[in-house]
């Protein structure tokens, strides 16, 4: 007697315990295997460039942070940047180190909660590999603290350099926290990476192809996982990230391990980074002063950083006016979802959650 | 303590009674001090896992209400009771609401049989082991049950995966429940000892060394096919919170959820008594502690690695775990018992038996147990993290100079 | 340091066929027009010189007269990356050829463009809106969108 099965439809999501927010998709099964994916995103679309077409260019900052909440520093870096490069604002250079510094935590920050989160899907129940992460995350968010006041909406950075310079106790905390952390990343990786479960959970799941990834537009780890070796902080070095060396890692071949790999592998050269940006501040001012109500010439200007999940890129077109007449957010989480339906068909439901969680999207980044 | 004891002491204080009301108050005694002890053991599991996870996550964990945070479970059973019984419209209320019932049940029944004292609660049943396997065998029903009458997608994906693993894993665990039987059955006759190999008491009075070491394949394999069978991590399918929400009882709250979370605890407890009985000598140990209590110390440790195990493990995929019980753990089974079989048969056909040899048996067992999962990992497991250095990709040149 | 093509520098590159359909260049890109934009996006991408293998993002915006599509390229080969644009002038049915079928990375960026401006790319799979659910008027990026009061049972649809 032929078996005969019916594919089954399950909505995943708004609310699942592992869709990073409020994502939905919609998955129709053959057993266990999935057939058809479709995403459904939007439940979260707060019209941040709507918004941004009524606020002044300093206040923008603000929503920024609200893009991308686990890396709001390289979400101000990108705007501040992009404002700069309309009004042609000239940075001084400690602001640009501490710029450096404070993106590089960030992005440390980011990896944390990614590889985390990706360790909670995959059932470590209670997530200790996440509680790890956490604890690091939290020493983090400890010295934002001191610098702005603010651990997650940080809204440090201003068009023209920094709110405030940072305060002494800051440097003493980061010395210990670079000390401290390769150790942490080394206990990380031997807890997660030699685990027998992991790898068989991880290797060959999801896999993306170089050339598919590049067509795609696909950014960040998940591109550099495929062994494309693109950084922005290489290929187009902004801030001060010439005079500073560091490696870019890459991956094999594009699965869900070496996503997870880019990403511990990037923390370890983001240590690097500040320890070499910690030696090499300059004293000096922190900010070119400009105008609350500052009003750029009219003109047009695209300009991108290398966030933690991507590249994350402003496009504002000015008017004159004291608020942009267009601000685009051209969002790595976003475009990274474009190949979310070829990794999942053919996957099976529990690759479902990991391949998502591997790509490491936030929703506010993705709905805006 | 056990039935006959209960039954005679109601004779002396009220005598002249007809027996079938002794027979049923006895029983409801019985069952009444086996239930709420049970109960208790399994609240006392939930706070003692909560902490023990958040002591290995480097958490605080539950802390507040009552020392060290004991009475938290207490709370949490309040709260749940408080809380709303809600019955999906098209859920199927018989068989929803009998569900509970079925995964609680067996849990208790288990406790009826584990000898605590030289003795069990139920007296000397000579069939124990088949008790056990048989009562356990309603876990799968019930987690059918839950999932088929509550309607839900995510449930019977929990159920679809949860039955097929539990079938698969009922096999390995029986197989390697008849080595331990084969081994009693060969010492008590050797012995010459009344007691049915198949009954708990039989097995805990043949362990003069412990099973665990006397037959460590048999240990392992029993170990990992009844965390399957209890669906802990890693193989906590039928639940799997981060793919299914909640799994098979998704749809329950209130007191029902309440009893799939008690019995979830209790699991471990239940089965952490059964192998301290057949595998770590049940209430034998130091003479000069009561044997209940090295029982009752030797169920926690168990607990306690499994506790270990659900926070460091993460869980596999479910054609992983049929690829496990079906390519490693039967050919592993199989491999045990006829070794067992084979080394009882040239060690033990005399009419005396020693220490010495059963030692011989256990030395060779474990370099049996070795050699095998050696080379079956080797044909079946993962190869490791490969060490294959990553290739550029052409697609990308970051220092490229146009000319 | 990646180089930023141009104008001036594609100029040099492109055919003559291509360079008469040019509309109009500014300082940092040039402007097409809507129906050569498939023609202008296959050579980016395939002339050996350029090698535009990524599009790194495609946007709108209104200028009340007409509409702008800007469409930000990268070769990562090459490191290098450039930017064109087109008008299109036509406010009830703006469209527009979809470049989907050239770079995948335009799929959802062009399906964000028509939710949020309503222009409509032809030739896309899945046309459709993406961030704003179905059945929304109108298109809040566009400059004349009229804010409605989502907390009135009529307008929220």
């Amino acid at each position: 007697m032929p078996l005969k099965t019916e594919p089954v439809t399950i909505n995943l999501g708004p609310q699942h315990p592992s869709t990073h927010g409020v994502f939905r998709l919609k998955v129709t099964f053959d057993g266990e295997q999935i057939v058809d994916a479709e995403p459904v995103m939007g439940y979260m679309h707060r019209g941040t460039e709507k918004l941004a077409e009524e606020r002044s260019y300093v206040q923008i900052v603000t929503l920024t942070d609200r893009l991308d909440w686990v890396s709001s520093m390289t979400n101000n870096l990108s705007y501040v940047r992009t404002v700069e490069k309309l009004a042609n604002i000239d940075v001084p250079i400690r602001a640009q180190y501490l710029r450096v510094i404070c993106s590089e935590l960030q992005r440390i920050a980011s990896h944390l909660i990614a590889t985390g989160f990706l360790m909670q899907e995959l059932g470590t129940f209670g997530g200790t590999p996440l509680m790890y992460c956490f604890r690091e995350r939290e020493k983090i968010l400890d010295m934002f603290e001191m610098l702005c006041g603010a651990r997650v909406t940080l809204s440090y950075m201003r068009p023209g350099g920094l709110i405030q310079d940072a305060p002494p106790e800051f440097w003493e905390r980061l010395k210990i926290f670079t000390s401290e952390m390769p150790g942490y990343v080394d206990e990380l990786e031997s807890l997660i990476s030699d685990n027998e479960v992991v790898l068989a959970r991880t290797k060959n799941v999801g896999i993306l192809s170089d050339r598919v990834a590049v067509d795609a537009s696909i950014t960040g780890p998940m591109l550099r996982a495929t062994g494309v070796r693109w950084d922005l902080r290489k290929a187009h070095p902004y801030e001060i990230y010439n005079s500073l060396h560091f490696e870019v890692p890459i991956g094999s071949n594009g699965d869900t391990f070496d996503r997870y790999f880019v990403r511990i592998n990037e923390i370890r050269e983001s240590i690097k980074l500040i320890n070499q940006a910690v030696e090499q501040i300059p004293s000096g001012p922190i900010r070119t002063e400009i105008p609350y109500f500052f009003k750029p010439p009219v003109g047009t200007a695209f300009s991108s950083v290398e966030a933690p999940k991507g590249e994350l890129g402003f496009y504002i077109v000015s008017d004159g006016g004291i608020s942009p007449y267009r601000c685009h957010i051209r969002s790595p989480s976003f475009i990274n979802l474009t190949v979310l339906k070829d990794l999942l068909v053919g996957a099976s439901m529990a690759d479902l959650i990991v391949i998502f969680g591997s790509i490491d999207v936030v929703m506010g980044e993705v709905d805006r | 303590m056990n039935f006959n004891n209960i039954q005679n002491l109601i004779n002396t204080l009220i005598p002249s009674l007809p027996s079938w009301i002794v027979f049923m108050s006895a029983a409801i005694f019985i069952s009444f001090f086996v239930i709420n002890a049970v109960v208790m053991t399994g609240a006392l599991t939930v706070w003692l896992e909560r902490r023990l996870l958040a002591r290995i996550q480097s958490r605080l964990g539950p802390n507040r209400w009552g020392p060290f945070g004991l009475f938290t479970p207490i709370a949490d059973i309040i709260k749940m009771i408080g809380k709303e019984d809600i019955v999906p419209s098209t859920a199927d209320k018989k068989i929803f609401n009998l569900a509970p019932i079925v995964l609680l049940v067996p849990v208790l029944l288990v406790f009826a049989v584990i000898p605590m004292s030289s003795n069990s609660f139920l007296g000397q049943l000579n069939i124990g082991i088949l008790f056990i396997v048989g009562v356990t065998g309603f876990n799968t029903l019930a987690v059918f049950m839950a999932a088929w009458s509550s309607r839900n997608k995510y449930a019977l994906f929990g159920a679809m995966r949860g039955v097929a693993m539990l079938l698969s894993y009922e096999v390995p665990m029986a197989l390697s429940i008849v080595s331990v039987v084969l081994t009693t059955n060969f010492i008590l006759n050797i012995e010459g000892s009344s007691l049915s190999a198949l009954s708990l008491v039989g097995i805990v009075e043949a362990q003069r060394i412990p099973f665990f070491i006397l037959q460590p394949l048999g240990c392992l394999i029993f170990v990992t096919a009844a965390s399957a069978e209890m669906s802990r991590a890693p193989f906590d399918m039928i639940e799997s919170e981060s793919e299914l929400g909640a799994g098979y009882h998704t749809e329950y709250s209130g007191i029902k959820f309440a009893i799939f979370q008690l019995t979830e605890f209790l699991a471990p407890v239940a089965t952490a008594a059964i192998i301290s009985v057949m595998f770590a000598g049940g209430i034998r140990g130091l003479s000069i502690i009561p044997g209940s209590i090295s029982l009752i110390a030797k169920i926690f440790i168990i607990v306690l690695i499994f506790i270990w195990i659900r926070a460091t493990w993460p869980r596999l995929r479910v054609d992983q775990i049929m690829n496990f019980a079906w390519k490693f753990l039967l050919p592993l089974s199989l491999i045990n018992i006829f070794s067992q079989a084979v080394l009882l048969q040239i060690f033990l056909s005399s009419s005396s038996i020693s220490n010495t040899e059963l030692w011989i048996i256990a030395g060779i067992n474990w370099i049996i147990a070795a050699v095998s999962i050696f080379i079956l990992a080797k044909v079946f497991g993962h190869k490791g993290r490969a060490k294959n250095i990553p290739i550029p990709s052409p697609l990308a040149n970051m220092e490229f100079k146009s000319e | 340091m990646s180089t930023i093509l141009y104008p001036e520098n594609l100029l040099e590159i492109l055919p003559d066929d291509l360079k008469n359909s040019i509309n109009d260049t500014n300082s940092d890109s040039i402007s097409i027009s809507p129906s050569e934009v498939l023609k202008f996006a296959k050579f980016f991408r395939n002339d050996p010189r350029l090698q535009m293998e990524t599009i790194i993002s495609l946007t709108g915006v209104d200028y009340i007269e007409f509409f702008e599509i800007v469409y930000h390229l990268r070769s990562m080969k090459r490191n290098t990356s450039m930017i064109f644009c087109t008008q299109i002038f036509d406010r009830s049915d703006p469209n527009l050829p979809s470049v989907s079928s050239i770079w995948r990375g335009a799929d959802l960026q062009e399906r964000e463009v028509f939710d949020l401006m309503g222009i409509r790319f032809t030739n896309h799979p899945n046309m459709s809106r993406i961030l704003l659910w179905e059945g929304f008027n109108g298109h809040p990026l566009r400059k004349d969108f009229e804010y409605i009061d989502l907390t009135d049972k009529n307008n929220a649809s």
